[in-house]
């Protein structure tokens, strides 16, 4: 039976288009899988199944009824949930009135339609069972971890009994084992003759999940079919446009003996225990481990935004103080976040001026200390054309409005400015697609290789192999294990990375 | 491991609100026993009733992120009119009727040009604050009014034994705390205000609640008027001036943020309210310096909203996720 069928779907903005002549059929039970770069139109489709936004031209239909939401709430209305991207929860309200704010229990006193809480409670709490999270529906939401959030997320969307369910990227913030529980919740979905588009950069979890897969490139589609058709390789070239021979370009460089970043005996209590280790000029470094083991937080504290109680960190044999990001970045760091969104970008700024921002301190000149703007704005076209964003949309366009890829590029971009002799990169490709990345890895490569060290801390272990001349191995805040390029084996680093482990929740 | 001091931290914080309370009563009462007389303590509720109503009002829409700066511009303009039309002969209960109307009119106005045409909150109130003061300047000729008597019987009118500035009171108070906290609308506002894009997308009719509470504002910003001229008995060119502070402090001591999302209107708002008229009533009975009035109550707001943001910064330091026993 099909449960949705739409065709030659077509969407553009203000004169550029978005989507063009799309057309799939959805059977009930089954699962979509959609992949494609950033851009290529994926979120936009969505959002016109979710009645986020309209189609300019085309056909859909539900159940053989065709179906044209206004807005999210008749999609809503219609059987079809959405699971954003980014989270829409609202951190000051409680579990249980997040999952029904707009669709309360009530009961009427006097006239009045108050909340029936108990109702509520029982409610909530199902909804909770269905996807394994044991939560007092009473907690707020600002006290959940970004994984209890996602699945959080998840049950309000099964809350409105859909018969559709759209997941956009939902495993970004997940930990490994939280995504085996989201994986086994959608195949029960499944089970219950509900369909499933899943969309995702992870195409290993793409083909894993999918019965049918649906390849876009610059709106358009460029393969379709049922998921044994498809191999890795052949998914990335369709969606790329041209082979990518090596998925990691190619090291050019020796590391230099010489030590550029050097922490000794660093500790804070409950987060970090004993990190001792040198990075040296021209060295690219991984830093593995699951999430909460400690990475982020260690990066953090290198570059002064969290504090350390014991312990020295160098940069160039000279100790940095605690607690200044001024101060490192005056003395050549760079930290790359891996929260773009909230802490890389002001995204409301165009690209030159989220650009300019780290150096603009050092073009003010005068007793006023004015900015030279144009001196700036020079330098910052120099390093969008570097990390090849697009120089006629520098000026002018809010970066909110560009796909994952180019804004992280930008963050990249921000810091190349200034010319860092120490990068501290925390998930450089986390939510970007196959190409960026790919340029990303080439702009690691090319630091290294003017002798520039970084540091990369990603959750992918192959990301690290393909990329890094030494991995070291976080677990409980400690260095568990170091391995060097020859001795390389992603299962032993995974196994360090587990070792006596037990993943700590926010609680 | 320093567990317990920090939870003991993290109530005391929590409540700081009733502490500041329970310090200023125990302050005045020590140093005059007159002030904790019953007679003292109502006539504190009396004279902080119409503040509070309007701090009601103003806490709807601080909860939504925005403000309205118009409020006391509203009192005067409503009351003005409602003076003229029962000087003019007609009867009270239209009067009165006519004031709610007003607040409504320009709860309403506010809400179009915030809502619909997306000018700032604090630009449109600040506007149609000056509006409306101007316009009652004009109806009044810049002149006090006195009213008749007809509006002291209101104002000193008892229903079982309970004075009517009181009762009016104690069921806006009810009735708002019961939206706030137990219904659909009331969750939805601490929605909007949390994040505007996220509630549109949840499917929350965000334009229709920013639109509701400035309407609400507005009409509680009236009935805050008709409680307190019904005290005075007459209508000066001052009246109602800078009630929009009175109101916005009243929240925030009460924990309201300005941020949106957060904020009670039961004990917040209302006990701030009724704790800025402590303070004043007790420095009456004191017969401090009036002079220094204000600087108190600008120490005693100062001292809660510091002690909320330290609040703050202790639970997020004990959100924190930890990673290894410490």
């Amino acid at each position: 039976m099909i449960l949705f069928e739409c065709e030659s779907i077509s969407k553009s903005f203000i004169g550029s288009t978005v989507l063009q002549d799309i057309g799939f059929s959805l059977e009930a039970g089954q699962v979509l899988g959609i992949v494609g770069e950033n851009g290529a139109g994926k979120s936009t489709l969505m959002n016109i199944l979710g009645g986020v936004l309209e189609a300019d031209t085309g056909q859909m239909r539900l159940l053989g009824e065709s179906y044209a939401p206004k807005n999210p709430a008749e999609a809503s209305a219609r059987g079809i949930a959405f699971i954003h991207q980014e989270l829409n929860l609202f951190t000051n309200l409680s579990v249980s009135e997040n999952l029904f704010i707009t669709s309360f229990p009530r009961r009427r006193i006097a006239g009045i339609g108050l909340i029936h809480r108990t109702r509520l409670r029982e409610a909530a709490s199902r909804l909770l069972d269905l996807v394994e999270l044991p939560l007092d529906p009473e907690i707020l939401v600002e006290r959940l971890s970004l994984g209890e959030r996602q699945l959080v997320e998840i049950a309000k969307a099964l809350s409105v009994d859909a018969r559709l369910i759209i997941f956009d990227e939902p495993t970004t913030s997940l930990t490994s084992r939280e995504s085996t529980r989201l994986f086994a919740i959608i195949e029960r979905l499944c089970a219950e003759r509900r369909s499933v588009v899943y969309i995702s950069h992870v195409l290993d979890d793409v083909l894993r999940l999918a019965d049918h897969v649906l390849v876009l490139r610059d709106g358009e589609i460029v393969g379709r079919g049922p998921k044994s058709q498809f191999e890795l390789g052949q998914l990335v070239t369709l969606m790329v446009g041209r082979q990518i021979e090596q998925l990691y370009p190619p090291r050019c460089s020796v590391p230099s003996p010489e030590v550029a970043l050097e922490l000794k005996e660093v500790s804070q209590p409950g987060i970090i225990e004993n990190i001792s280790f040198h990075l040296h000029k021209g060295e690219i470094l991984g830093i593995a481990g699951l999430m909460g083991s400690g990475r982020s937080e260690l990066a953090r504290i290198v570059f002064g935004l969290e504090t350390h109680a014991r312990g020295t960190i160098l940069l160039n044999g000279k100790p940095l103080p605690p607690r200044s990001p001024k101060e490192c970045v005056r003395r050549g760091i760079a930290f790359l976040t891996e929260n773009r969104r909230e802490e890389g970008l002001l995204m409301d700024w165009d690209i030159a001026r989220n650009l300019a921002l780290v150096q603009a301190p050092f073009y003010a000149r005068g007793p006023a200390r004015l900015i030279r703007d144009a001196a700036l704005l020079e330098r910052v076209a120099g390093t969008a054309g570097k990390v090849r964003l697009d120089p006629s949309i520098l000026q002018g366009m809010a970066v909110k409005a560009l796909s994952g890829g180019n804004q992280q590029k930008v963050v990249l971009g921000k810091w190349l400015v200034g010319n860092p002799a120490v990068y501290l990169l925390d998930e450089p490709t986390r939510g970007i697609d196959v190409g960026t990345r790919y340029e990303v890895y080439r702009i690691i490569n090319q630091l290294a290789f003017t002798g520039t060290a970084l540091l990369v801390i990603s959750s992918e272990i192959e990301e690290l192999m393909g990329l890094c001349d030494r991995i070291l191995v976080m677990c409980r805040g400690e260095i568990a294990a170091s391995f060097e390029r020859e001795q390389f084996d992603r299962e032993a680093i995974l196994r360090s990375a587990l070792w006596n482990s037990h993943e700590f929740s926010s609680g | 491991m320093n567990f317990l001091p920090d939870k003991i931290l993290l109530r005391f914080l929590a409540n700081t609100s009733w502490l500041l309370g329970v310090a200023v009563f125990l302050f005045f009462g020590v140093l005059s026993p007159r002030f904790l007389e019953v007679a003292n303590l109502v006539n504190i509720l009396i004279q902080s009733s119409s503040a509070a109503i309007v701090a009601i009002g103003m806490t709807f829409v601080l909860l939504t992120g925005g403000i309205d700066l118009s409020v006391g511009a509203v009192m005067f303009l409503s009351a003005v009119v409602a003076g003229k039309m029962v000087l003019s002969g007609l009867p009270l209960p239209l009067a009165i009727l006519a004031i709610m109307a007003i607040g409504i009119v320009i709860g309403c106005v506010n809400a179009l040009f915030i809502t619909r045409l997306k000018i700032l909150a604090f630009v449109v109130t600040l506007a149609t604050l000056y509006v409306g003061r101007g316009l009652a300047l004009m109806i009044s000729q810049t002149r006090a009014m006195n009213l008749p008597e007809t509006f002291l019987h209101i104002g000193s009118a008892r229903l079982l034994e309970v004075p009517f500035p009181i009762l009016v009171f104690a069921v806006v108070l009810v009735s708002s705390h019961l939206v706030l906290s137990r219904t659909a609308y009331g969750r939805q506002i601490y929605a909007v205000g949390n994040d505007l894009t996220s509630g549109a997308k949840a499917g929350i009719p965000v334009f229709r609640i920013q639109a509701s509470v400035y309407i609400i504002s507005g009409f509680l910003a009236a009935v805050g008027g008709i409680v307190s001229v019904a005290q005075l008995g007459a209508v000066s060119p001052t009246f109602g001036n800078q009630r929009e502070f009175a109101a916005v402090a009243a929240a925030v001591l009460g924990g309201t943020s300005l941020f949106g999302g957060r904020g009670k209107v039961f004990p917040g708002t209302i006990l701030g309210a009724i704790l800025i008229q402590a303070v004043e009533n007790g420095l009456v009975i004191l017969n401090a310096d009036p002079y220094i009035y204000p600087l108190i109550t600008a120490s005693i707001i100062f001292l809660a909203v510091l002690l909320d943001s330290l609040q703050h910064q202790q639970l997020r330091k004990l959100a924190r996720r930890k990673i290894r026993p410490a």
